[in-house]
């Protein structure tokens, strides 16, 4: 499938002025591109959504852009990422390109999934995205057990393991917390702490609300980190990565972080107020990099818009893709369950 | 020919399949040490090492979980389930994941994968223990479904179970590992989706599968005594079913009795019989009988027991009904 590029045009900088931090202009300019095209491509999806173009369960990944952005800063093409199903902004940022996911959302036989996932399974083997699971917890020793298929094989591949605050309370992560470091697998497990499983705060499910404490059974390298910052979860993903790489196995992450919009399409959110929405889009992630872009002149206006221009163009081709795609045929029915091609199904 | 155990002609099945192929590896409790709950993996820790034969936690549902995951990364992981009961703390990933991937994926992700272990009644174990859920798994549509009689079948199709790119439920028994049966000492394989008519007949046709197969056997022995000529099938495969097997030998005999190890609704029963009055109405000379574990969860007492499961008394009894045959 074809790779997302994002083609502005840069203009040599008036007055190109030194990092102040660590990261390059290139690591701003990309964190900016590739989060600008989450929160637009996720906004189009919401859009979508009200306008039943979009079906089934459909669930947002807005304020918490920094998360894949930061992490994919550090990982390689061949490395393994899985999540669960708040599971657009991790393809994309993968590499692949939108239109993929926005037909699989539409239900077309061009999406990702051929139109057999929707919105919570969007998979891409090309680009090592391991899914898109619907069951919470489910893919955390399935993330453990990628890893422990790349340590067999022997190489230094590792798996980034997506969760949600609400899938720490499931038993899978306990199990899946205990192998892992039992068998020193190359998986970082993060939490993307975003307050609510569903509406249910992090307080109203356990006792234990630093979920980063959750590792410390297993003797786990265990930290907190800011979500909101890509600068934050570059470096806590980097350290994890250079871990897991040499052998010496995984890490627990807590993000902390926080999505704008509710847990799914269908979310009334009475469960929170506006005001603590609003603190948190005051810290959002893309404006916090633009103003570090804007501080030492790396884009100029002209630049930034035509960032966004582009952004807004390959959303619209994304979408356009999809609608001009077909579903797919019934003869798709039997397909893809089995790698059998001759399995004798049940047909009356 | 040669007699081996059931548990010998797993191992064998095992050993050859990861000396052809690295990426096949045995993971369970006590797989490697102890060398088996039941002594099926005895001496494949020495010959293969930790990194291939590797002990596990109690944690069904982590160790299934991350024994997916790395079949979707390429490897094809054997997994040891001590029983099929304990299969139910795993089985969210065992539906939900393995059996699902492949297709939610449009088949970017399948899933080569095995599943064994014992399933059903073992003896005197009460209600928790007994369970056969070899309809369970063969109801959900991504999974195999194998549950063979003996160990020429058991070690041919767990090879070819091995070797699937899909996943494969291969269901064994307790009370079967010591069995003896006639295994050749060449490499061989057994088409999963194949029945096997273990015996031939004229009068009537019994259906049945795995461990309960020897009482279905019996039964056809005793009534030969009695000039009644029984054809036994063996399903062997129940995930997908030979239907048509059963279905020719019921247009040759008129009658069927089904024998299982299982509760009766729902039950792989069930579906054979409605097969058959569907695709042999006409040929049916009485109604179709069924076999089953009695509809309660299995007691612990023998009196109990006796009453519940299956047994030769209970197989003839039926083989006569259907021939219409007193006494």
């Amino acid at each position: 499938m074809e790779k997302v590029v994002i083609k502005t045009k840069k203009e040599t900088p008036v007055a190109e002025k030194k990092s102040s931090t660590k990261f390059s202009k290139e690591t701003y300019i990309k964190w900016f591109e590739s989060m600008l095209l989450m929160r637009k491509f996720e906004e189009k999806t919401g859009h979508l959504y009200i306008q039943q173009k979009i079906r089934g369960f459909c669930h947002l990944y807005i304020g918490q852009e920094a998360l894949v952005a930061g992490s994919e800063s550090v990982l390689r093409r061949e490395d393994r990422v899985i999540t669960a199903y708040r599971d657009h902004a991790h393809p994309i940022g993968r590499g692949l390109h939108p239109k993929y996911i926005m037909a699989e959302m539409m239900a077309k036989v061009t999406g990702c999934s051929k139109g057999k996932g929707g919105s919570m399974h969007i998979f891409s083997k090309e680009f090592n995205f391991f899914g898109g699971h619907g069951i919470v917890g489910g893919q955390i020793p399935l993330g453990a057990g990628i890893a422990f298929a790349d340590k067999y094989n022997g190489n230094d591949n590792v798996t980034l393991c997506y969760m949600g605050d609400g899938a720490v309370r499931q038993g899978a992560l306990h199990e899946a917390f205990n192998m892992a470091m039992l068998w020193k697998l190359p998986v970082i497990f993060i939490i993307e702490n975003n307050n609510y499983a569903m509406g249910t705060s992090v307080e109203r499910t356990s006792n234990v609300h630093d979920l980063w404490k959750l590792g410390l059974s297993y003797e786990m390298p265990s930290y907190a980190v800011d979500g909101m910052t890509c600068e934050a979860v570059h470096e806590a993903i980097e350290e994890a990565v250079n871990r897991a790489r040499k052998g010496d196995g995984p890490t627990l992450l807590e993000m902390k972080t926080y999505r704008y919009k509710g847990h799914s399409m269908s979310d009334a959110q009475t469960y929170r107020s506006k005001d603590e929405v609003k603190d948190y889009q005051a810290q959002d992630p893309i404006e916090k990099v633009l103003a570090t872009i804007k501080k030492n002149k790396w884009m100029t206006d002209a630049d930034i818009e035509a960032a966004e221009k582009n952004v807004e163009d390959i959303v619209a081709e994304s979408v356009k893709f999809g609608e001009d795609s077909p579903y797919p045929t019934a003869d798709e029915l039997y397909k893809d369950v089995y790698t059998q091609t001759d399995y004798p199904y049940i047909m009356e | 020919m040669r007699t081996i155990e059931f548990r010998e002609a797993l191992r064998e099945a095992m050993n050859e399949e990861m000396r052809r192929d690295e990426k096949v590896y045995l993971m369970g409790e006590e797989v490697a040490e102890y060398n088996g709950a039941y002594k099926v993996s005895k001496g494949m820790l020495a010959e293969f090492g930790e990194k291939r034969v590797i002990d596990t936690p109690i944690a069904e549902l982590g160790f299934t979980g991350i024994a997916i995951g790395s079949a979707v990364n390429g490897l094809r992981p054997i997994v040891e389930f001590m029983t099929f009961n304990f299969s139910l703390v795993a089985i969210d990933q065992i539906i939900n994941s393995a059996a699902k991937m492949m297709s939610m994926s449009g088949g970017q992700f399948p899933v080569p994968i095995v599943f064994r272990g014992a399933t059903a009644s073992a003896g005197m174990l009460s209600s928790q223990h007994s369970q056969a859920f070899d309809n369970w798994y063969a109801n959900c549509p991504g999974l195999k479904v194998i549950v063979p009689s003996n160990p020429y079948d058991a070690k041919g199709l767990l090879k070819s179970a091995i070797r699937d790119n899909d996943p494969v439920i291969f269901m064994e028994s307790e009370q079967m590992y010591g069995d003896k049966g006639e295994v050749p000492e060449g490499e061989y394989l057994i088409p999963i989706g194949v029945a096997d008519i273990k015996r031939e007949g004229k009068d009537v046709t019994i259906v049945s599968f795995g461990k309960i197969m020897k009482q279905a056997l019996s039964a056809a022995v005793e009534l030969e005594k009695e000039g009644i000529s029984v054809e036994v099938i063996d399903l062997r495969t129940i995930r997908p079913i030979d239907y048509a097997t059963v279905i020719t030998s019921v247009k040759k005999t008129n009658r069927l009795v089904i024998v299982e190890e299982a509760w009766p609704l729902g039950s792989i029963a069930t579906e054979v019989a409605f097969k058959v009055q569907k695709e042999a109405f006409d040929y049916l000379d009485a109604p179709v009988i069924r076999i089953t574990t009695a509809d309660v969860p299995l007691p612990y007492a023998p009196t109990l027991i006796e009453a519940s499961l299956p047994n030769v008394e209970r197989v003839i009894k039926a083989v006569k009904e259907v021939m219409y045959v007193k006494k």
